[in-house]
Parts: C-alpha cells; sequence; structure tokens
C-alpha cells in the first residue's frame, strides 16, 4: 500500500511573480515576528531603563577617569570619545547576547512549537527576532549619545551617519543575538545558557578595539580581534558616531564582514532553529 | 478521501522507540481522540503529524499532501494547540490573534473581521485589550483555540487540551470543541489521558500503549467488545494497558507539567 496525495499544490517556483510574492511574504513575516518583539516591549519599557545604567557606569565612572589619566594613547581624539562608539557597541553586544534566554523561555513553554507549526518560513522567525534586538539596541543607543552629548563627545549629526550608525546597530544585535539564538538550541536548558553567556561575554569585548586601540594588544590577542565582528562593528561605529572620525579598516569593508556574519548566522539559526521544537 | 491517514509513521530517539509504526486515517469531520498514559508517544506522535518533528521512517498524507514532500503546504492547512501554554501572556488577547492571523497570511481587513468574531466565539471580548497572563487558564485556552481557529484549518490538533485546568474550565473547552466541529465541520485531532474526555468529545479513538496503537474504534463498540455490562471506557483503557496507569513521566516532566498546570490554573 502507498499513500497518495491529493491535495492540490501551490506553484512556488514556476513563474517569475510567484518569487517575488514569494520574497515579499518572507520580508512581510520577517517584519511581523520583529512587530511581535516590539510590541511586547512597548508593555513593559522599564528593561529599557535597567539596561542603560551599565553603559552610564562605563561611560561616566571609567571613561571620565581614564581621559583625566590619559593612560590609554588615541592619538589625538580624547580617551572618551575614543570609547563612545565602544561603548555603544558594547550595549548592543550585552542587549544582545542574552537573546537566547527567550527562546530557551518560549520552548519550554508551547510558542515556539505553535510558531514552527505556522507557515512563517523558519528563517523569518530568526531574522525577525534578530531585528528586534535591533530595536531594543536602538533604544540604549539614544541614551549612549545623550551621554555622550553630556561629556562634550564631538558627535557627527550629519544625517548620513546618524543612518550608518542605525545600520551598524541593527547589524551588530542581529550578529550576537543570532549567535545568542544558536548558543540556546544548543544548550537547551537555562541554567547551562547563562553560564555559557557570562563566559563569552567579557572575551568579545576585550578582543576588540572598544576601550583601546588593537595596536597595544600582545600579538595573539590582535589575530584574535581581528576575527572578531564587534571589532569591525567598533570600527564602523567610531568612523560614523564621531565628527572627523575615521575608520581603521575601512566603513565599506567594515560593512561587507558584518553582513557576511549575519548571513552565516542566520543561516545556521535558521538549520538548528526548527531543533527546538523535538 | 481522508483527512489524515498514515502509514507505519514510526518515531525512534536513539535506541528509544516513541511511536510504533503508527497506521490509521481519520475521516473528514471526525473528532478523532488518541488516548494513553503518559510517555505512550502521543505528543511525538503530533508533533510529526504537524511537521515539528521529522518520522524516522514511514509515511503520512494531511489534508492532501506529503509530510514529507510538502510540510510548507501542510502548515496551511492545519492549526496546532500545544500541550504547554503557547499564548504569549506579555501581550493581550487581541495581540495574540492579530499576530497569529498575520502569520496565516489573512488579508488586513478580514483579518480585523476574524479576531472581532473569533472573541464573540471564545466569549472573550471583554478581556480582548488584557493582557494575556492576566487570563484564568480557560480563558487562556480558548485564546489559544481561536489562535489556531482564525485561517479556518481544515484539521485542528489538540495535544491535551484541557490538561491543567478546573472542571469548569474544562467544560466550556469542551463546548468549544463541540461548537467548532458543528459550526465549522473542522476535522480534530486530539490527544487525552481522560476517558470522560474521550467519551464525551470523540467520535473515534485509538489506545497507544508503549508507542503502539493498541485498539481502535467508536468508544461504544470498545465498551460492548469487553463483554462485560456497564462497562466504562476507563474499563477498556484498563484492559488495553494493563493496570499501568500510572507508568511514565519523568521528573522533568512531571515538573514541566506541574508548572504549566500552575500557569494555566
Amino acid at each position: 500500500m502507498k499513500l497518495q496525495e491529493t491535495g492540490v499544490l501551490r506553484a512556488a517556483w514556476v513563474d517569475p511573480s510567484a518569487v517575488f510574492r514569494g520574497l515579499t511574504g518572507f520580508v512581510d513575516k520577517t517584519l511581523v515576528i520583529a512587530e511581535l518583539e516590539v510590541r511586547k516591549l512597548s508593555h513593559d519599557a522599564t528593561e529599557l531603563v535597567t539596561r542603560a545604567v551599565q553603559p552610564a557606569l562605563w561611560l561616566l565612572v571609567f571613561g571620565q577617569v581614564f581621559t583625566r589619566i590619559r593612560a590609554i594613547p588615541t592619538g589625538n581624539v580624547r580617551y572618551i570619545d575614543y570609547m563612545a562608539p565602544g561603548i555603544l557597541a558594547q550595549s548592543v553586544l550585552f542587549v544582545s547576547i542574552f537573546y537566547g534566554i527567550a527562546i530557551i523561555w518560549e520552548r519550554d513553554l508551547g510558542i515556539v512549537h505553535k510558531f514552527l507549526a505556522s507557515p512563517t518560513p523558519r528563517a523569518a522567525l530568526v531574522l525577525g527576532k534578530a531585528l528586534s534586538a535591533g530595536v531594543r539596541s536602538f533604544s540604549q543607543a539614544i541614551i549612549i549619545y545623550l551621554l555622550a552629548l553630556l561629556l562634550g563627545v564631538k558627535i557627527n549629526w550629519s544625517p548620513l551617519a546618524l543612518l550608518g550608525v542605525l545600520v551598524v546597530i541593527v547589524f551588530g544585535s542581529a550578529i550576537f543575538s543570532t549567535f545568542s539564538l544558536i548558543i540556546a538550541c544548543l544548550v537547551r536548558t537555562r541554567e547551562r545558557f547563562m553560564g555559557i553567556g557570562q563566559v563569552m561575554t567579557m572575551p568579545l569585548f576585550f578582543a576588540s578595539n572598544a576601550i583601546y586601540p588593537i595596536s597595544l594588544m600582545p600579538g595573539w590577542l590582535q589575530v584574535i580581534s581581528r576575527f572578531n565582528p564587534l571589532t569591525y562593528e567598533v570600527d564602523a561605529l567610531r568612523a560614523m558616531m564621531l565628527a572627523g572620525g575615521t575608520s581603521a579598516y575601512g566603513i565599506g569593508w567594515d560593512m561587507v564582514v558584518l553582513a557576511l556574519v549575519m548571513g552565516l548566522l542566520v543561516w545556521i539559526g535558521t538549520r538548528l532553529y526548527p531543533r527546538v521544537a523535538y | 478521501m481522508q483527512a489524515l491517514e498514515t502509514l507505519e509513521l514510526t518515531r525512534r530517539f536513539g535506541r528509544l522507540t516513541a511511536v510504533d509504526s503508527l497506521t490509521l486515517a481519520i475521516e473528514p469531520g471526525e473528532t478523532f481522540g488518541l488516548l494513553g498514559p503518559n510517555g505512550a508517544g502521543k505528543t511525538t506522535t503530533i508533533k510529526m503529524l504537524t511537521t515539528l518533528l521529522p518520522p524516522t521512517s514511514g509515511d503520512a498524507i494531511v489534508a492532501g499532501f506529503n509530510l514529507r514532500r510538502h510540510p510548507g503546504q501542510i502548515r496551511r492547512a492545519i492549526g496546532y494547540v500545544p500541550q504547554l501554554l503557547s499564548a504569549d501572556g506579555t501581550l493581550t488577547g487581541y495581540e495574540n490573534l492579530e499576530i497569529m492571523g498575520k502569520l496565516y497570511d489573512i488579508p488586513r481587513r478580514e483579518l480585523r473581521r476574524r479576531v472581532e468574531e473569533a472573541l464573540d466565539f471564545m466569549g472573550l471580548r471583554d478581556s480582548a485589550d488584557k493582557m494575556v497572563r492576566e487570563y484564568s487558564g480557560g480563558m487562556i485556552r480558548r485564546l489559544e483555540v481561536a489562535q489556531s481557529m482564525l485561517h479556518r484549518p481544515q484539521i485542528l490538533f489538540l495535544d491535551e487540551p484541557t490538561t491543567g485546568l478546573d472542571p469548569v474550565a474544562r467544560r466550556s473547552v469542551w463546548r468549544l470543541i463541540r461548537q467548532l466541529r458543528d459550526e465549522y465541520g473542522t476535522t480534530i485531532l486530539l490527544t487525552t489521558h481522560l476517558m470522560e474526555e474521550a467519551d464525551q468529545l470523540c467520535s473515534r479513538v485509538a489506545i497507544m500503549h508503549h508507542s503502539r496503537v493498541v485498539a481502535i474504534g467508536v468508544p461504544a463498540e470498545l465498551k460492548a467488545s469487553l463483554g462485560t455490562s456497564g462497562a466504562t471506557l476507563d474499563d477498556v483503557f484498563i484492559h488495553y494497558t494493563g493496570d499501568q496507569i500510572e507508568t511514565g513521566g519523568s521528573y522533568r516532566e512531571t515538573s514541566r507539567n506541574r508548572r504549566v498546570a500552575r500557569r494555566l490554573g
């Protein structure tokens, strides 16, 4: 005995208009998932405020002290100016890196199962969550810009530069939140995830150019930092956030690296995410 | 044409066989019950049929589509309410419905109409703008069923729809399931370990035990087949599964179920 299919298939890859519909459908679904996360945030925004404490401490305490003692050679840029984009990147990292905990939470309930049984493309589920991390980070960026303004950091206010910063923030949050999602898919329990999250965050932060130039690092760390996407994020932010800011690797190259890393991570995440429901 | 048909559907996890050669057919419009003690393979079966878990071997046709070849088409044609809590507590009831409707490609204007209709149907109109974490267990279940019905699925999968609910809420969910069957003609496949529930709702049931279907049929016929007068579905269940109702359920599973029960309660 063999089972016979009787349903009428919808053609998906035959005519170009169907491909176009598929593509707009994908974008549409991604935005719905992002909207979902943003709505949750809008119901309870206290998290955004508490999250702002840490970058504020870094800028106000660490930044001011190190600016005064001039311990870190940053050329003709004041240290506080040098570090502001680094702290922006750091808070994007911190907001995003614990994103996976929500995945584990949703798996312990049945939310993941319900989404995976819906016709939403897997990649749209992963990318939508990544985008929503970008929205969270964006709210952090506003706070950091205000603090920077307060501390007299020379900010580049040109609309193009601001837009560029926004794009880099979205890339950065998408990268680290999807990385976090991948870890969550692999470790599966909250306890293990928290442990690993703690262990990963600081090395990512310190093995980058966020608060000191790479040229100060020992050789082995310099090599590692070149493989750290945070380095490229900071480099692009430093070039676009500061008035007269310069990039070490070129903004174009930074963007290419960030886009490729994001693409790769979303691809891996898309492969792993459905297994969460097993 | 059958609404759902499986052929030797099997799922293994390592050396454990969770579902062993499941073969069954469900007619359109039926309310079919999958019964069995904890760990019998009910949830694994549902996960396979809802495309969440690829089968190890065997085959199935769901709503006319092959499970292996066209899972995407199946997802459009089915609705699914997981055993665990699946409505989002940090959103309002209205938002929960709206988001689901968008994911199922219901046109925006039509969506508003269907959400309103669903709220009325489920008796949630007055709580539509309240956060779901303030809902009672029965309300959450009704909302979840509403979410899964927005796109008018041909087949609805309900995994233990009344676990953790008090008797009043349970009866309201039963009434709802009958209404769905009568008003929309939806084919329903539900799992339960409550024999009363199966007796009340199901036109046919299959009893699973140790990963296999050990009995299948109309409740009345199954009862009659025991040959004792006044046999209940409980007796049928015990007859086929031995007196091991206390089987299954690891520490992890128990802790999870209790947690859900508390949230839904």
